[in-house]
């Protein structure tokens, strides 16, 4: 237990290089703006789900880069819970997906246009 | 508002010394406690016959429940007549209205729901309950055809008229007063709009109504004022307040009577004019026709329009000491009593007639109290109820038989037809009394208001007999017109275009529509047994003149023992108002001026002649003379053939006489009088049209500026979101790009803005 304490407090393991950091964040934006891309530009209502869930996660590595970076623990204690939600609201968002396919019998997004001024 | 009328009654010449408010009635006794069972029982009949309508009673319930119940109050007036031991009683009932707004001196207002019970009283209600209740049996009659809610409406509206007719005679104060002259005023805008489908009885209600709330408006504010100057509105109060006053006037000192004073009668008067049907307010009456007959001969004869004349009467000693409002009552009514006479000489509807005679007698009524015969003005009220109930109950009967006919060119000899010999002879009876027939009640009481006109030197007094006397012969003419046309002559009838009610008893042989087999129905024992009591009635009332002869007979005698006694010289008007108020000198004749009959015979130069004669002696023949030549008049024009026409007509048939070719030679004024001199017309063009293009324009702007304003606001934002809206399209995509750029731009500020700050 003390070990472990130490362990926390301690340097180790060591601060990560601003450039790895860097390569970190590159690929969280760009798995980002994947999924923005694929969100604005897909009808399929499965796939732009999908989509959410690619920004979600890069939200998450660049929220972990940033926490090893610093050695501070608030980030990836922040992702775990974002990872509870989203797996959460998987469960929610994919059920809503059917029942909108047995309402129209198509999965495009374009077919739910009623709230409109 | 109390300081309002705080100020008002400070401001006041004379209000601090005569300003107080006393709680105890000063020379009043106190009076028996079923004086409240006058128009206790009334309302009681009101009650239970809304019982009757809640629990859907189909009968004559109603009817006889109305009828017990006036008669029991009749009966209660008589107990209180005999038991009247002169003097005034106060029956307090309850402390009605009573707030003060400072501990002061007329910071306090009361008005007791209390009976003041005094001769004039007893004179009032005894012809009130009286004939309200023959009117009722009547009705239960007449009305009987519409048996069921609408009879219980009739019975209840007809109860509480009573009710509020009780309370305007024996309040005990101008509010109670004021309440019962609002009632009487509601409940005949209730029964003249009794038939609320037909369109024209719903149209006479409302004129009846707002003819009447123009008049109270005058009365109202009399109130106001009395109440202002004198601190109270008690009559008992106010009389003993009024005393100084009188007491002034009759040193000749009329000037010093404050303005106020003497503007309050003038007030007074105009709501009397509204109630008593008086020009130039009296339109409304003649339109009250549109309710069913009983109602009129209850509102022409017994309550409503003689409250206008008791109201003068009862405030007498306030009207003594004003030097304007009785010459004006003068005239007001002589021209009133002309211009209606001259009207019901055209009119062919019989009812209509009778209508305008009751406005022509009420002018009468008016000038006798203007010419300080208060006797004359309350006997002739007396007689006058039961005349004109007569004489209306007996149209009704007629209406009531010949399915709603009035007309008097399509009716001939009903007198002569099986079953209705008893509303012929009523009717004579009735017209006799109204053209002053010598020996007749109506012929004593119009001559002693004619003969006081002669004699009263006031202004243009003189003027005043020779219109009533020349109205006296018009009215005899107009009323025989009437009888010689409808009662006398060839039998002939056109049924009018009202069936209702032929079915429901038993009538078979009179069906709907049925012109060619139409039998008029004769009138039952109800109609019957009140007319002849109101015919006996009538003929009765005459030897009432001949029982107190010091005071002008049992009228007078009453009327002298009250407040509206008038008393030698002390009426303002009597004398000159200079600006010095130093002139003590009345006018001539007014120290000679024969108060009663019995100084008639030491009557001298100064008084007011008729050809040079006293008039207190010759007024018995002139009258006679003018009421005898207007009935061989109207026997000449319209009377049959043989001697029901007095041996001068010439009539054979319904519809013509010799007055066709006196109406064609005397156009236009013959077409004038037919149209009621345009009066009404009149009235439209002054006062009704404009106030319509008014209401129009008000109209036009409540709909441009004031709805323009509160839907200008309403549609500003409704305006700017019409062209923002769009921008919802409701396409999931449009959103999502949509929060992608804000974020982008967000980021983008933030960004600028951090490197400007750091940069």
């Amino acid at each position: 237990m003390t070990d472990l304490v130490t362990m926390a407090q301690s340097s180790w393991p060591e601060p990560m290089a601003p450039a790895t950091l860097a390569a970190y964040l590159l690929l969280s934006g760009a798995m980002f703006a994947i999924g923005l891309v694929g969100f604005l530009t897909r009808r399929n209502l499965i796939v732009m789900f999908l989509c959410t869930e690619l920004m979600f996660q890069a939200a998450g590595i660049a929220l972990v880069a940033f926490s090893r970076f610093h050695l501070n623990h608030t980030g990836q204690t922040f992702v775990i819970f974002v990872l509870t939600v989203a797996a959460a609201e998987a469960a929610l968002a994919l059920a809503l997906v059917v029942l909108l396919f047995r309402q129209k019998d198509s999965l495009s997004a374009s077919v739910w246009r009623e709230m409109k001024g | 508002m109390g300081a309002i009328l705080d100020m008002l009654c400070s401001t006041m010449p004379g209000a601090a010394t005569l300003a107080s408010v006393q709680h105890a009635p000063a020379g009043a006794s106190e009076g028996a406690w079923w004086v409240m069972l006058i128009p206790g029982l009334p309302i009681l009949a009101v009650l239970l016959v809304t019982g009757c309508a809640i629990v859907d009673i189909r009968g004559k319930i109603p009817a006889w429940i109305t009828v017990g119940s006036l008669a029991a109050a009749f009966g209660v007036t008589l107990a209180t007549y005999l038991e009247y031991s002169g003097g005034t009683a106060i029956t307090y009932g309850f402390r009605w209205i009573d707030f003060a707004w400072g501990a002061g001196e007329g910071q306090r207002f009361v008005a007791d729901f209390a009976f003041y019970v005094d001769s004039l009283t007893c004179l009032w209600m005894l012809f009130v309950t009286g004939l309200a209740t023959l009117i009722a049996l009547y009705a239960s009659e007449y009305m009987e055809h519409d048996i069921g809610p609408n009879y219980c409406r009739f019975f209840a509206a007809f109860g509480l008229f009573v009710f509020s007719m009780a309370c305007l005679v024996m309040g005990d104060n101008l509010v109670l007063l004021f309440l019962g002259w609002e009632g009487v005023g509601l409940c005949s805008y209730l029964l003249i709009g009794y038939f609320f489908k037909k369109d024209s009885a719903v149209q006479a209600a409302k004129k009846a109504f707002v003819m009447n709330r123009i008049g109270d408006l005058g009365l109202l504010i009399g109130i106001f004022l009395t109440f202002a100057q004198f601190g109270t509105v008690k009559y008992a109060e106010l009389f003993e307040l009024v005393g100084p006053y009188l007491e002034l006037v009759r040193e000749g000192r009329v000037g010093e009577v404050p303005v106020l004073v003497q503007i309050i009668p003038v007030l007074f008067m105009i709501g009397a004019f509204g109630k008593s049907a008086q020009l130039p307010l009296y339109v409304w009456l003649p339109d009250a026709m549109e309710g069913p007959t009983p109602v009129s001969a209850l509102i022409h004869a017994a309550t409503m329009v003689t409250a206008g004349v008791y109201l003068i009467a009862r405030t007498y000693p306030l009207f003594l000491v004003s030097g304007w409002a009785l010459p004006i009552v003068a005239w007001v009514g002589a021209l009133t009593a002309l211009l209606s006479a001259t009207i019901g000489m055209a009119q062919f509807d019989i009812k209509r007639i009778m209508a305008y005679s009751t406005v022509s007698q009420l002018g009468y009524m008016f000038c006798g109290l203007a010419v300080l015969s208060s006797a004359g003005a309350a006997f002739h009220v007396f007689t006058h109820a039961f005349f004109k109930a007569t004489l209306f109950l007996c149209c009704g009967a007629v209406m009531h038989g010949f399915a709603g006919q009035l007309d008097l060119r399509k009716l001939s000899g009903v007198m002569k037809m099986s079953g209705w010999g008893i509303v012929g002879g009523a009717m004579l009876v009735g017209c006799l009394n109204l053209a002053g027939v010598p020996g007749t009640a109506g012929y004593f009481s119009k001559d002693m208001i004619l003969a006081e006109s002669f004699v009263t030197p006031g202004p243009g007094y003189q003027a005043i007999g020779w219109i009533l006397l020349i109205t006296a012969g018009m009215t005899a003419y107009y009323t025989f017109r009437v009888f010689f046309r409808v009662f006398v002559g060839p039998e002939y009838f056109e049924p009018g275009d009202e069936h209702h009610g032929d079915d429901d008893h038993g009538h078979d042989h009179s069906h709907a529509g049925g012109h060619g087999h139409f039998h008029p129905h004769a009138p039952g024992w109800a109609i019957n047994l009140v007319l002849a009591v109101l015919a006996v009635g009538s003929i009765a009332a005459a030897g009432a003149y001949f029982v107190d002869r010091g005071h002008h007979g049992w009228v007078g005698g009453l009327v002298h023992a009250s407040t509206a006694n008038y008393e030698e010289g002390s009426a303002a008007f009597l004398y000159h108002i200079d600006d010095s108020t130093e002139i003590v000198a009345p006018v001539d004749g007014a120290d000679g001026h024969a108060e009663a009959g019995e100084h008639a015979e030491d009557a001298h130069g100064a008084h007011g002649t008729i050809l040079g004669l006293d008039p207190h002696a010759v007024m018995y023949y002139i009258s006679a003379v003018f009421g005898l030549g207007g009935i061989l008049a109207a026997a000449w024009l319209h009377g049959p053939k043989g001697a029901w026409g007095l041996g001068l007509g010439s009539r054979t048939e319904a519809a013509h006489s010799r007055a066709d070719a006196l109406m064609d030679a005397m156009q236009p004024v013959a077409r004038w009088a037919q149209h009621k001199w345009y009066v009404d017309e009149f009235y439209d063009f002054v006062i009704v049209r404009p106030l319509r293009v008014l209401a129009h324009a008000f109209h036009v702007i409540d709909k441009l500026l004031v709805d323009g304003l509160v839907n200008g606001v309403g549609a500003l934002p409704r305006l700017i979101a019409s062209r923002v809206r769009p921008l919802q399209s409701g396409e999931l995509h449009g959103y999502a790009a949509g929060m992608a750029v804000g974020i982008a731009g967000l980021v983008l500020t933030v960004w600028i803005v951090l490197a400007g700050v750091s940069g």
